[in-house]
């Protein structure tokens, strides 16, 4: 097993003295060459911190995150990152917008002719999976959330990334159209065979989408417990209505209450019902 | 109603209709006022007093000129303007250190009353035509730096670090995010600061001058000629409306991909 991403000790610390706060305290974990890992936890518990550091965006307080046993000192294009909203570039309609990497000397390096061929091949390979021949030439003011995110995340595929970083990208999709993308995702990651770091508050997505899953708690954010999904790597949707996949719900969504101090929250509410009731 | 819904839409007819409204309904209460005699003439010349002033200056006083003149010093002092404020504010918006040293002297300095620059500006500068473009330059200078910084600042971060993560260097951050990104703020920036620089206009003419709509208002003003007064601050206003809806104009057409309904 090749390791593709791996924390040692990471802590990240955000501002000082009284404004001190540790996003990130002693976080060690290993995401293997194409596995997909699922980071979930009530919010403060420092995902998007440790997603953000894996991609450069930010910088290690403590400790060291290695890509392919190399340190990371900045964003790279080794590791795309796909974001909420807002990253598509709203002047750039959607193939301009998967394109937009070969605009970057980063990509261009060794540029003949043979390589345009295969980059514009590559784009329409991907406009195709993803879906989006019909409004290949659409701006992205005048598409719907759902596509506006398969844009995203072809255009981070665009330059064959080994590692693909999720920030909440499905978070302000409706249901109906998350099922959709969760699917796709999943059929893109197995035909691309790249890494996936995916963050999201929601277990049943953390679990639908991940070979394994990492819960994390707050005050300070550290990794609370990791869990291997016990299904079959080609997933459906009538899984999600599995005894093994309900179990595991159930026991991940008790750690993040308990965590989080959300059962304590719980518990007073339940009693005051009980009070009012009397 | 459904007009009166909060940001509700009316019908572009019934929009140019009220609009024209705004516009006759004052002129009209103006023409009324002047006829009914409650007024002296002297203070408030009827409107066909001020339409023959503008004809008599057309044929006989070189209104072309003065319009002319004026035009050149306004869009002068602003072109200027907006060529070092572009570079500076996008360097203020983009990076903490040049904010920490620029925009706190920039909030000082723009509080100062342009018109108290004008006896420096003769020391400095003298007394000809960059004089007057000197003034105007001072007047919208520095109010347009600080909104093209607020303008570079607005750029969603999501935009920056998802061009970063895809390999961009900082200089190809600002070429190909930052600057494409807010250019319709900035189009917008210039022209508020355009009516700005207009409302300089007078001020600048102060400065020894000898033709120019502000020359012929404060001259108009020396000999009581309440007409012309008001011919000039009609012209002001007429040039500044025309130059604006060019504006909006250009902004429509440079940027489709802000209107969410015509697929182009």
């Amino acid at each position: 097993m090749t390791i593709a991403i791996s924390c040692r000790a990471v802590s990240k610390i955000f501002g000082s003295g009284r404004k001190r706060v540790e996003a990130l305290t002693d976080v060690t974990l290993d995401v293997a060459e194409g596995e997909f890992v699922t980071l979930v936890g009530a919010s403060g518990c420092g995902k998007s911190t440790l997603l953000r550091l894996m991609a450069g965006l930010e910088s290690c307080s403590g400790g060291v995150i290695e890509s392919s046993g190399v340190p990371i000192r900045g964003p790279g294009a080794d590791r795309a990152m796909v974001f909420q909203n807002y990253s598509l570039y709203p002047w750039l309609n959607v193939m301009q917008n998967i394109k937009f990497p070969r605009q970057l000397a980063a990509h261009t390096k060794d540029r003949t002719s043979a390589d345009v061929e295969s980059a514009s091949g590559r784009a329409d390979a991907l406009l195709n999976v993803m879906g989006l021949v019909p409004v290949r030439s659409a701006y992205p003011v005048q598409l719907s959330g759902g596509m506006q995110q398969r844009t995203a995340i072809a255009r981070a595929l665009m330059t064959r990334p080994k590692i693909l970083l999720m920030d909440e990208p499905f978070g302000a999709l409706d249901a109906q159209t998350r099922e959709v993308m969760h699917d796709l995702i999943l059929h893109v990651c197995a035909l691309e065979r790249c890494t996936v770091v995916f963050v999201t508050h929601d277990v049943e997505e953390a679990i639908y989408l991940g070979r394994r899953v990492v819960v994390m708690a707050p005050r300070p954010g550290r990794i609370d417990s990791i869990y291997d999904v016990p299904l079959p790597a080609n997933r459906n949707q009538e899984m999600k209505h599995s005894e093994s996949f309900l179990k595991l719900k159930l026991q991940i969504l008790d750690r993040i209450r308990t965590t989080s101090g959300m059962q304590t929250d719980l518990e007073l509410l339940r009693k005051l019902s009980q009070q009012s009731t009397l | 109603m459904r007009a009166w819904k909060i940001r509700g839409w009316i019908s572009p007819r019934s929009y140019w209709l009220l609009a024209g409204a705004g516009l006759a309904v004052p002129l009209a209460a103006w023409t009324l006022l002047v006829a009914s005699g409650a007024v002296n003439p002297v203070f408030l010349p009827g409107p066909l007093d001020v339409l023959k002033r503008i004809v008599t200056w057309f044929n006989d006083d070189a209104l072309m000129s003065d319009i002319g003149i004026s035009t050149f010093r306004v869009v002068a002092g602003w072109a200027l303007s907006a060529i070092v404020a572009l570079p500076l504010g996008l360097l203020i918006g983009t990076f903490r250190v040049v904010q920490a040293v620029l925009e706190p002297l920039t909030d000082f300095i723009r509080y100062m009353p342009a018109v108290a620059f004008i006896p420096l500006i003769m020391l400095w500068i003298g007394i000809d035509e960059s004089a007057k473009v000197a003034v105007i330059f001072i007047g919208t200078f520095f109010q347009m730096v600080l909104m093209v910084a607020e303008d570079v600042r607005r750029v969603p971060a999501a935009q920056i670090e998802a061009a970063e993560t895809m390999g961009a260097t900082r200089a190809e951050v600002l070429e190909k995010v930052i600057i494409p990104s807010a250019k319709p703020a900035l189009l917008d920036t210039l022209r508020i600061t355009m009516g700005w620089a207009w409302t300089y206009l007078v001020v600048a003419e102060l400065v020894a001058a000898n033709s120019g709509l502000g020359y012929a208002i404060i001259k108009a003003q020396r000999f009581l000629q309440t007409d012309k007064i008001f011919a000039g601050i009609l012209l002001i206003g007429a040039i500044g409306l025309a130059m604006d809806q060019s504006f909006r104009l250009l902004h429509r057409l440079s940027f489709p991909w802000l209107q969410p309904r015509n697929q182009s």
